[in-house]
């Protein structure tokens, strides 16, 4: 059983995970670079990995002691190009410093061309009990446009192996409106997943972030993802989830019950976070505080007995009430009004944000009802003032 | 006293300016030291563009040949058709003028207009062509051209090289030779002709004058005669260019005038200065300055409204035919509606604005003023599209128009004719100043030729045609107001009165463009080009499908906020039109004139 039990979309849960603490661990190493990725990866610097799992493990030694974790949650980069035993050392220290509460959600991101019967067996030994998979696509051109390198077979072997091997809980991560991708190939990738029978499916509209290969190439004239077709894509997905039983809980996040994600509802909470490895972010104690970026300067500052914190982040008390919203929305199950509430719904962009049918309150609660338009709600959550009627 | 007034009339870039400077220079008014070139010029816009805007005058002494010195006072006018009313007080202070043509370039239209108006104030015609030295140079032809059209023999052409200074005493001997003696009138009562003004920061607004009768005293007291004010003449003097006090300007000279007034519009061009204990007749042709050009001036922040305000004053104190009133826009919010002389007096005020008080502006597109006469009879001059009354009000519009003179090479008359046929307007005579190249005169309306006419008269001449042109009459026309309505709203400062054959052109055009710079809203956003309710050209801004970030885990919180919150602040700076957000720039990008009109 999963803490996160239940509907992934019930507001007892979205408010519930406020309340629970996670650790994050990232894991930079990746074969390659895709092109639309702006996360903090290294490629070619493998031989570094047993140092980088000892810089961790004097990072998390050197944090000081807090309550124990509900979730810990390893992301990439790839952390299936970690042995299991590697990872594993990880986890155990996490639960020998904080603790583990009762049905904590150990879960790690894996490239399904890693995948086997054997890291899996490996992985579950290490303690963990949920896999999310990196498909992207099941269309062998999609995947190609994508830097992918594993084939679709791979993807839907891994998760077979995944539940064969005991996980509790697979995700599939896919990615839509890649430029080039036609409304029939996004309908077959989106049925080979539910084929599959996922607990918890994320959906990506493709997004050109700054600074990556694939922002050069549309500066340089190559086709942008259109907003308009990852509309249509999108709309298609929620009739298909929904047709396989799936749940829409967060803009880009599906789960049947008692698979919703632990550590990202904790996030979409405001909820508490360690965080550990090059760029990784944590929230405590009302702070958010950011790891150093670059591999290298992560392990030297950690190896010369130096922090690797590079900057911090403490909102005002409003600001955080303006945080909340903006992440809080994000959810089906929306937010406990409260002053920002309050104030959204008095204001002018609350106003017109209402009368487009971009915002409501459901059941008492705020609630975005056209999730493809939630950053219309997020910039009017920001503009308000403090006070704002 | 030997005195010989004077002025050059040329085309831009013909040389007037190097001209004046070795005029300078020859006479030792500044010394080869001091000598920055092109003197006379002083704005830096006048500088960097090569046209003078603002007239001065300068005192020169030349020992003639005879032996004997002479007082030759020079005075600039300016070079573009916009400021013809000051050409014409420039020319009404001198008994002569220098006609100058370029060598490679010939006779142009603006010098030719410019010639006739010295010609009828009864001046003193040297014929001069210039550049002689450069390599494109057919000084034979410029002076067989300036031989026909002024009706002379080519032998009476002076040919200098105004930039080695070759010809410049053959062409100072001429002046002493044939420009007239001010006629001599020392006793009748003080008539002197204020030809230009400035403001002085310390002094004051600086008349110069010329005497035409009797004479002008330190310490005289004078009266202004079209306004009626009486003053106390507390300096006079002569610029040699320098400022030098003297006691009194005597009958046929030239010189400043300080009064102690502060208000540029308390002292106009072209007014007659008397003494106030002894009237007498006004000289005549003094006119008000009038607006041929309006166009609505915009701070683009809004919170500079109150520096737009300073800026203009500060101008007008050096301008007083820059004039402007409030106006409020729903779109554009505060600024000002401005009159201007002409298009190209509209662009230095709009460019000095920007440039010497850091003002950025959105400037609505440029109209004329209409004669609106309507059923009840009466008659209204409609200066901005907002103010024109409703069309059931109306008997009938009277729009401006010009005469216009082009010169250009023959060539080229036919793409000339195309253009001006495109424009509405009509051809009244056409003439070969030489067998290449052809001088045209046409009736235009006025609006057509605000709209890049010039722009598109160069482009399709490769710059060899020149223009010029002067207010003729009012005549009927078939005008409408076309509206441009976002979400219904009207956007008033996209709103223009034009002909109804164009009308859905204009419309056509608007919301094209329109469509491309407005961003998807929550909603459709129609927008639409109207003549009163009728909609003739609509296009959809289609409402945005998605806008919403699909990542927010962890680490992106904060990363996430500050990207919303950089798009909020841009949100910020878009106008609302109703319920639409216009980013400013589509207001600038909408409004900035094209060539396709």
């Amino acid at each position: 059983m999963s803490i996160a039990s239940g509907r992934p979309d019930s507001a007892d849960l979205a408010d519930r995970a406020r309340h629970w603490a996670a650790a994050y661990v990232h894991i930079p190493f990746c074969a390659r670079l895709c092109p639309y990725c702006d996360f903090a990866v290294v490629t070619g610097r493998d031989g570094s990995v047993p140092r980088y799992v000892t810089a961790l493990r004097k990072e998390i030694a050197g944090e000081p002691d807090w309550r124990p974790l509900d979730a810990i949650y390893v992301g990439g980069g790839t952390p299936s190009r970690l042995t299991p035993e590697q990872l594993g050392v990880i986890v155990d220290d996490l639960g020998k410093k904080f603790g583990l509460a009762d049905q904590a959600e150990v879960s790690l991101e894996a490239n399904p061309e890693d995948w086997d019967f054997t890291l899996a067996e490996g992985l579950l030994g290490a303690g963990f009990e949920r896999v999310s998979f990196g498909a992207q696509s099941f269309d062998p051109a999609v995947l190609g446009s994508l830097g992918r390198v594993h084939n679709p077979g791979q993807a839907a072997s891994a998760v077979s192996v995944a539940r064969r091997a005991g996980f509790r809980s697979v995700n599939i991560d896919l990615i839509f409106g890649t430029p080039g991708e036609t409304e029939a190939s996004w309908r077959a990738s989106l049925d080979r997943a539910l084929a599959l029978e996922p607990d918890h499916l994320s959906l990506y509209a493709l997004t050109v972030e700054r600074g990556t290969e694939l922002s050069r190439a549309v500066a340089a004239g190559a086709a942008a993802p259109d907003p308009d077709a990852q509309a249509d894509a999108y709309e298609a997905a929620e009739t298909a989830c929904r047709a396989a039983g799936l749940i829409h809980y967060e803009v880009s996040n599906w789960a049947r019950p008692d698979h919703g994600c632990v550590y990202n509802l904790i996030t979409w909470a405001q909820g508490e976070y360690l965080a550990f490895g090059t760029g990784a972010h944590s929230h405590r104690d009302g702070v958010r505080r950011r790891n150093v970026r670059r591999f290298d300067a992560y392990l030297e500052r950690i190896e010369g007995g130096q922090s690797p914190q590079q900057g911090e982040e403490a909102l005002d008390p409003w600001e955080r009430e303006q945080e909340r919203l903006m992440i809080g929305l994000r959810r089906t199950a929306g937010v406990v009004p409260g002053q920002g509430g309050e104030a959204l719904l008095g204001s002018t962009w609350g106003n017109r944000l209402q009368e487009a049918g971009v915002l409501g309150l459901v059941g008492g609660r705020l609630t975005v009802l056209k999730p493809l338009l939630g950053d219309e709600v997020g910039r009017a959550v920001l503009a308000l003032q403090p006070g704002e009627r | 006293m030997n005195i010989r007034n004077f002025s050059i009339i040329a085309h831009i870039d013909h040389g007037k300016s190097t001209l004046a400077d070795r005029l300078l220079e020859r006479t030792g008014a500044i010394s080869a030291r001091e000598m920055r070139e092109q003197v006379l010029d002083t704005m830096d816009l006048e500088r960097e563009r090569g046209i003078t805007i603002k007239a001065q005058s300068v005192r020169l002494i030349y020992r003639a040949v005879d032996g004997q010195d002479y007082i030759l006072n020079l005075i600039d006018t300016p070079g573009h058709v916009d400021f013809s009313y000051e050409v014409s007080r420039s020319l009404a202070a001198c008994e002569g003028a220098v006609l100058l043509v370029d060598a490679a370039q010939g006779v142009q239209a603006q010098t030719l207009a410019n010639a006739f108006l010295a010609l009828e104030a009864g001046l003193e015609i040297i014929p001069v062509v210039n550049k002689i030295d450069l390599p494109a140079a057919e000084p034979d032809k410029a002076a067989a051209e300036l031989a026909s059209v002024l009706g002379i023999h080519p032998d009476e052409v002076i040919r200098i090289s105004a930039k080695t200074g070759g010809g410049i005493e053959e062409l100072l001997e001429r002046i002493v030779r044939d420009v007239p003696t001010p006629p001599q009138r020392p006793d009748q009562p003080l008539r002197a002709l204020v030809f230009d003004s400035y403001y002085d920061a310390y002094r004051g607004v600086v008349c110069y004058v010329r005497v035409v009768d009797g004479s002008l005293h330190d310490g005289d007291t004078v009266l202004f005669t079209a306004t009626s004010e009486k003053h106390e003449a507390s300096e006079v003097g002569v610029l040699t260019p320098r400022a030098v006090r003297v006691p009194a300007l005597g009958t046929g000279e030239v010189g400043y005038l300080i009064t102690g007034v502060k208000e540029i519009d308390r002292i106009r061009v072209g007014d007659t200065v008397m003494h106030a204990a002894r009237i007498a007749e006004p000289l005549p042709g003094y006119q008000d300055p009038k607006s041929m050009v309006y166009s609505g001036l915009f701070p683009a922040d809004g919170e500079d409204f109150e520096r737009l305000r300073e800026a203009l004053e500060k101008l007008r104190l050096n301008d007083s035919a820059l004039v402007y009133e409030p106006e409020t826009s729903r779109a554009l919010g505060f600024g000002f509606r401005c009159g201007f002389l002409g298009l190209l007096h509209m662009e230095i005020i709009r460019e000095r604005l920007e440039r010497e008080y850091d003002l950025d502006l959105v400037a609505t597109a440029p109209s004329v003023a209409y004669q609106v006469t309507l059923t009840d009879g009466s008659v209204q001059e409609i200066r901005s599209p907002q103010d024109l009354p409703d069309a059931d009000r109306i008997d009938h519009m009277d729009e401006p128009f010009l005469k216009a003179m082009i010169i250009a090479p023959s060539e080229y008359v036919g793409t000339i004719m195309e253009l001006v046929q495109t424009r509405r307007g009509m051809m009244e005579h056409m003439q070969y100043l030489s067998p290449e190249r052809v001088e045209l005169i046409y009736h235009l309306p006025l609006a057509e030729v605000v709209f890049d006419f010039f722009d598109n008269l160069k482009s399709r001449t490769r710059g060899y045609a020149s223009l010029d042109y002067e207010p003729l009459d009012y005549r009927v026309a078939d005008l409408v107001r076309v509206d441009i309505l976002l979400n219904g709203q009207p956007v008033d400062a996209f709103s223009t009165v034009i002909h109804r054959d164009k009308a859905y052109q204009y419309g056509k055009r608007m919301v094209e463009r329109l469509r491309k710079l407005i961003p998807r809203q929550l909603f459709d956003v129609p927008i639409q080009a109207a003549i009163g309710s009728r909609i003739i050209s609509r296009e959809t801004v289609k409402a945005t499908r998605k806008d919403v970030i699909a990542k927010c885990y962890g680490g992106d919180v904060s990363r996430k906020r500050k990207l919303l919150e950089r798009q909020k602040e841009g949100k910020k700076r878009m106008k609302m039109v109703g319920q639409v957000e216009v980013p400013q720039e589509a207001f600038i990008s909408a409004l900035q004139t094209d060539t396709d009109r």
